[in-house]
C-alpha cells in the first residue's frame, strides 16, 4: 500500500488532506470544464466548481475540528470562503449580463466565436 | 501768519492750479458744453485764480514784511563820494534794522550793514582805490523743498522753491498777462468751437481741409504752458529749472504746431523745438560742470520752515546753495571760484608750474557761458535766433504769450537768476551776444511786410537788449525791461491779433486805413508802439513804461562805456542804433496798417471791430503798458523798486576781469551819473526813427518813397528780406553737411552692411539646406523612423497571441500553473535533498 502515493489516506482518520483531496478533484473537474466548454453558462459552471474547491480547502484549513492546534476562533476559512461566495455570486451576475448580450448579438453563447478582440 | 510758509503756500498753489486744469481739460475737455466751449472758461478761471493768489502773495504778503527801499534814491547817493556814501548807507541799513519787520529782513539788513562797516575798515586801510566799491548783501528770499529725489552722498537733486522779490514779480508778470491772453483767446479761438475748415491746407482732391474744432485742447495746452513757465520761476535749483525747461519746450511745440496740418506749421514747431534743443545742450554742459565742481545745483542755503538757513553743529551752512559757495562773506560776495571749481578746472586746463592758476575761473566761464546757451535757445539770441519768427504759425494769443510772459522771457529770466554764478568774462559774452541779436533783429524787421514776424523780430531785438543789458552789469534795468516789455508786446501781439482776426491775412500790403474800422485795436496799439520805442520826456523823467527800462538800459551801457572804451563803444553803439531801429519798424507797422487809404479794398469793408473778450484785455493790457513803469504815488511802490530788492548778492559791486584783465563790469548804481546823456541819446534816436518812419509812410514824401529806396538798396533791401540769410547759412552749413554725411552713411548702409548681411544670411540659409538635407533626414529622422518602426513591428509580432479563444486561454493558464508547480516541487525537493 505504502508504494502508491496517497494511498495512506485511506486508512487515516478524516483529516485536512482528504478535504484537499476532494477540492483537488474539484478544482480539476472545474478546470476540465472551463477549457472544454463551448457553451458560456457550461464555462460559467466550471469556474464555479473551481472556486468551490478552492472554498473547500478554505474551510479544512479554517476549521478548528481538522486541526490539532484547535486553540483559536478559528473563522479566518470560513471568512474567506463567504467572501470568495460573494464574489462569486457578483462575477455570475456580471458574466451573465455579459452572455445575455452576447447571445443578443450572436444568437449563440458559443465562447469560441467570441473572437472579435484576437491580434 | 509767518511769510516763510505763508508764500510758498501761495504762490505753490498759484503755479498747481493751470496742472489742474490741463488735467481736468485733459480728461474731460471734449464733453465740456457743446464742443468743449467750458474748457476755455475752465483755464481762464485757474489762470485767474492764479493771478489772484500772485497777488496776494505780492501786496498781502511780501509787502508787509518786507519794506521797499527807493533804488534811484541809492541810485542818486552813489553820485557822491566815497566816504559820503558809505556813512548813508550805514545810516540806512541802522534804520532798517530798527524799524518793525520780519524777521528775514531784518537779519538781512542787519547783515548788509555790518558787511558794508567791515568794508569801511577794510578800504580805509588799502587806500582810496576802493572808496567807490560797495556791495549788497543776500537778498531776502525763502527756500525749501518739496521732495527730495535723489541723493548721492554730498549731491542731492531735489524739487524745491527758492522765493525772491523776483519769483513773485514774475509770477505777478506771468499769470496776469496769461489771464488776459486767455480771456482774449476766448474770443481769438471761436472758430475751432465747430468744425474748422482749413484755407491753408488744401488736399489733393483740391478741397479744404476740414476737421473738428480743437478748441478745448487749444486751452489745455494754454493751461499746461503756464503752468511750465510759473515751474520755472518758483524752481529753486537748476536741475529743476531743466524739467520745466523742456516742458516749456515741448508746449511751444505743442502751439506753435498747433494748426498741424499746415505743413508751415509743423515745421515750425519741429524747428523752435530743434534749436531749443541746440542751446539745451550747452546748458547741460553748464550744469555738468555746477555739479562736478560746486555740487549743488540750489540757487539758495537750504532754509527750514521758520525761514532761518540750516546750520550745521559746528555753525556752518548745513547745504550751501550755488549763490553763497561763489560768492562768500569773507570775500566780500566778490565772486570767485569754488576749491571744487580749481580742482575740477585743472582737468581742463595745463597748468605750468608757477604760472598763475586760472583754471577755477576758466570753468566758472564754461559753466555760466553753458547755462547761457540754454538763455539763448530759449530766449531766441543769436546764433539761435531763427526760431521765433517762425513760431509765429501758431495761433496768435499762443505768440503773445511765447513772446512775451513765458518762452522768451525764461531766458532772460534764467540769465538774471543764476546771474551771481556769472564771471565777467561770461558777462561780456553775453553782452555781446545780446547787442548781435539786437541789432540783428531789428535790421530784419524793417523789410518784414508780415505784421506778426515784425512783432517777432522786434521780440527778439528787445530781449537782445535784455540780454546786453544784463551782460553790462545793469541786472536790474534788464529785468526791468522784460517786465515791461512783456506788457507792451503782449498788447502788440494781441492788437495784431485783432487786426488779422478782422481782415483775415498777416500781409501788412494788404491793410491800411483801419483805425476808422477798428478804433480801439488801433489806438491801443498806437499805445504799444510808444510804449516800445520808450515814448516819455527826457530829463523830466516821465514817460510810457518802455521808457524807464530802455533808459536804464542805455544809461547802463554808458556806465560801460564808460570804464572801457573799446568794448564799451561798439557795445553802446547797438542800444542807442537799436532805439532808432525799433522806432522806424514799429511806426512803420503802425502806419501801414492803420494810417493812410485801404491798399485792398475788399478786406478793408470786411474788416469789423473785435468782440469785447478781445478789446477788454487789449485796454488791460494798454493800461498796464503805460503805467508799469511807474511807481505808486506817493510811494515807493514800482517794479524797478521791487526787483531792486531781489538783486542778488555782491552785483552791485564793479567787478574786475581776471581772464580779461582789461574788462571792467560797472556798478549799476553809478549808471546814474549818464542819466541826462543815455536819456537825450535814445530820445533823439528814437524820435528820428519815428520821423523818418512818419515821412516815409505817413506823410509820403516823394524823397522818401519805399518803393524807390527799395529799388535802390536792392541788395541790402534782399539781404535783410531775407533775414540776412541766415536760413540758407544753416542750411548750407549745418544741414546741407549732414544730408551729405546721411546720404554717405546710407549708402553705405545700403551697399556696404546691408550686402554682407544678406551675404551671410544666404551663406547660413545654404549652410542649413545641407545640414537638413544630410543630418536631419538621415540621420535624425532615420533614427527616429527606425525606433517608430521597431516598436510597431514587435507589436506585430505581440498581436498574435491574442487568440481571442477563452477555452485557450485557460488553457495555457492551467499549463503555467502546472509548470509552476512541477518547478517549485522540484525546487524543494532539490533544496531539501
Amino acid at each position: 500500500m505504502s508504494s502508491l502515493p496517497l494511498a495512506h489516506l485511506l486508512n487515516e482518520p478524516v483529516g485536512v488532506a482528504h478535504f484537499m483531496l476532494v477540492g483537488a478533484v474539484m478544482f480539476v473537474c472545474g478546470a476540465l470544464c472551463m477549457a472544454t466548454k463551448r457553451n458560456a453558462l457550461g464555462v460559467l459552471m466550471g469556474i464555479e466548481l473551481v472556486l468551490n474547491g478552492a472554498n473547500i480547502n478554505f474551510i479544512a484549513f479554517g476549521s478548528k475540528y481538522l486541526r490539532n492546534d484547535a486553540n483559536t476562533l478559528g473563522l479566518d476559512g470560513q471568512l474567506m470562503s463567504l467572501f470568495v461566495i460573494v464574489l462569486a455570486a457578483a462575477e455570475a451576475a456580471v458574466a451573465l449580463a455579459i452572455v445575455l448580450n452576447f447571445y443578443n448579438n450572436h444568437d449563440s453563447v458559443d465562447v469560441d466565436r467570441a473572437e472579435q478582440l484576437q491580434g | 501768519m509767518d511769510p516763510a510758509s505763508l508764500l510758498p503756500t501761495l504762490l505753490t498753489f498759484a503755479w498747481l492750479i493751470p496742472l489742474a486744469s490741463f488735467v481736468v481739460i485733459l480728461f474731460f475737455g471734449k464733453h465740456m458744453g457743446p464742443h468743449g466751449k467750458l474748457a476755455g472758461h475752465v483755464a481762464a478761471l485757474s489762470i485767474g485764480t492764479s493771478c489772484l493768489l500772485s497777488m496776494i502773495a505780492l501786496f498781502g504778503v511780501w509787502l508787509p514784511n518786507h519794506e521797499l527801499v527807493d533804488a534811484h534814491h541809492g541810485g542818486h547817493d552813489a553820485t557822491h563820494e566815497g566816504e559820503d556814501h558809505e556813512s548813508h548807507d550805514e545810516d540806512h541799513g541802522a534804520e532798517e534794522a530798527a524799524a518793525p519787520q520780519g524777521s528775514q529782513f531784518q537779519y538781512t539788513s542787519t547783515e548788509v550793514a555790518s558787511a558794508k562797516l567791515t568794508l569801511t575798515a577794510a578800504s580805509s586801510g588799502e587806500g582810496e582805490e576802493h572808496s567807490e566799491e560797495h556791495n549788497n548783501g543776500p537778498p531776502p528770499y525763502y527756500t525749501g523743498e518739496y521732495y527730495t529725489l535723489v541723493s548721492f552722498g554730498s549731491l542731492k537733486l531735489a524739487l524745491s522753491y527758492y522765493i525772491d522779490t523776483l519769483t513773485v514779480v514774475m509770477f505777478c508778470m506771468v499769470t496776469l498777462i496769461a489771464t488776459c491772453v486767455h480771456i482774449y483767446a476766448m474770443g481769438y479761438m471761436h472758430d475751432e468751437l465747430h468744425d474748422f475748415t482749413d484755407h491753408e491746407v488744401t488736399l489733393s482732391n483740391g478741397a479744404h481741409l476740414k476737421r473738428p474744432g480743437r478748441y478745448w485742447r487749444f486751452f489745455q495746452y494754454l493751461s499746461l504752458f503756464c503752468f511750465s513757465m510759473l515751474g520755472i520761476v518758483i524752481a529753486g535749483n537748476v536741475a529743476m529749472v531743466f524739467v520745466f525747461w523742456e516742458l516749456v519746450g515741448i508746449c511751444s511745440y505743442f502751439l506753435i504746431g498747433f494748426y498741424i496740418e499746415r505743413h508751415s506749421a509743423s515745421t515750425a514747431a519741429n524747428k523752435a523745438f530743434i534749436v531749443n534743443r541746440v542751446g539745451d545742450f550747452g546748458m547741460l554742459i553748464g550744469m555738468m560742470a555746477l555739479w562736478a565742481s560746486v555740487g549743488t545745483f540750489a540757487f539758495g542755503d537750504m532754509q527750514d520752515e521758520t525761514g532761518k538757513t540750516v546750520m550745521t553743529e559746528s555753525g556752518e551752512v548745513a547745504e550751501p546753495g550755488i549763490f553763497s559757495q561763489l560768492r562768500t562773506k569773507e570775500n566780500d560776495y566778490a565772486i570767485q571760484p569754488t576749491e571744487g571749481m580749481v580742482a575740477e578746472g585743472e582737468r581742463i586746463t595745463t597748468v605750468e608750474e608757477g604760472e598763475e592758476n586760472n583754471a577755477g575761473w576758466w570753468l566758472l566761464l564754461v559753466a555760466g557761458v553753458g547755462i547761457f546757451c540754454g538763455c539763448v535757445g530759449k530766449s531766441a539770441q543769436f546764433p539761435l535766433h531763427v526760431w521765433l519768427p517762425d513760431a509765429m504759425e501758431g495761433p496768435t494769443p499762443v505768440s503773445a504769450l511765447v513772446h512775451s510772459a513765458t518762452m522768451v522771457a525764461a531766458g532772460v529770466y534764467l540769465t538774471g537768476r543764476f546771474y551771481p554764478a556769472f564771471s565777467p568774462e561770461a558777462l561780456i559774452v553775453i553782452a555781446y551776444v545780446g547787442a548781435i541779436t539786437l541789432l540783428i533783429a531789428a535790421t530784419i524787421a524793417i523789410t518784414a511786410t508780415d505784421i506778426k514776424r515784425v512783432l517777432a523780430y522786434s521780440t527778439v531785438s528787445q530781449l537782445g537788449y535784455m540780454m546786453l543789458s544784463l551782460g553790462l552789469g545793469g541786472w536790474l534795468a534788464g529785468l526791468f525791461h522784460l517786465i515791461t516789455h512783456a506788457f507792451f508786446k503782449g498788447l502788440l501781439f494781441m492788437c495784431s491779433g485783432s487786426v488779422i482776426h478782422a481782415v483775415h491775412t498777416n500781409d501788412m500790403t494788404e491793410m491800411g486805413g483801419l483805425r476808422k474800422k477798428m478804433p480801439i485795436t488801433a489806438y491801443t496799439m498806437l499805445v504799444g508802439c510808444l510804449a516800445i520805442i520808450g515814448a516819455g520826456i527826457p530829463v523830466a523823467g516821465i514817460g510810457l513804461s518802455g521808457y524807464y527800462s530802455k533808459d536804464a538800459i542805455i544809461e547802463q551801457a554808458w556806465n560801460f562805456f564808460d570804464k572801457n572804451q573799446f568794448h564799451g563803444s561798439i557795445l553802446l553803439a547797438a542800444p542807442v542804433f537799436g532805439a532808432a531801429i525799433t522806432a522806424f519798424y514799429m511806426f512803420r507797422l503802425w502806419y501801414m496798417t492803420f494810417a493812410g487809404e485801404p491798399r485792398n479794398q475788399q478786406r478793408y469793408d470786411h474788416a469789423h471791430e473785435s468782440p469785447s473778450t478781445m478789446t477788454t484785455p487789449l485796454i488791460i493790457l494798454a493800461v498796464f503798458a503805460v503805467a508799469v513803469g511807474w511807481n505808486f504815488p506817493g510811494t515807493n511802490l514800482g517794479v524797478y523798486n521791487l526787483l531792486d530788492q531781489a538783486r542778488p548778492v555782491g552785483t552791485l559791486a564793479t567787478s574786475e576781469g581776471v581772464l580779461m584783465e582789461s574788462l571792467t563790469i560797472p556798478n549799476e548804481h553809478d549808471a546814474h551819473n549818464f542819466l541826462v546823456k543815455a536819456g537825450l541819446a535814445a530820445f533823439g534816436t528814437a524820435a528820428a526813427g519815428l520821423l523818418l518812419a512818419t515821412l516815409m509812410y505817413l506823410l509820403r514824401w516823394d524823397m522818401f518813397n519805399p518803393a524807390e529806396i527799395k529799388q535802390t538798396f536792392k541788395p541790402i533791401h534782399s539781404w535783410l528780406w531775407n533775414k540776412w540769410w541766415f536760413d540758407e547759412l544753416y542750411w548750407a552749413v549745418f544741414v546741407a553737411p549732414s544730408m551729405v554725411v546721411a546720404k554717405f552713411a546710407s549708402s553705405f548702409d545700403r551697399g556696404v552692411i546691408d550686402s554682407i548681411l544678406h551675404g551671410a544670411a544666404s551663406a547660413a540659409k545654404g549652410g542649413s539646406q545641407v545640414v537638413d538635407a544630410v543630418f536631419d533626414k538621415t540621420v535624425v529622422d532615420g533614427s527616429v523612423n527606425a525606433f517608430a518602426r521597431g516598436t510597431w513591428d514587435f507589436g506585430l509580432l505581440l498581436k498574435k497571441l491574442q487568440t481571442g479563444s477563452l477555452r485557450q486561454y485557460i488553457l495555457f493558464i492551467v499549463v503555467g500553473a502546472m509548470v509552476l508547480f512541477v518547478s517549485a516541487f522540484f525546487t524543494i525537493v532539490i533544496s531539501g535533498s
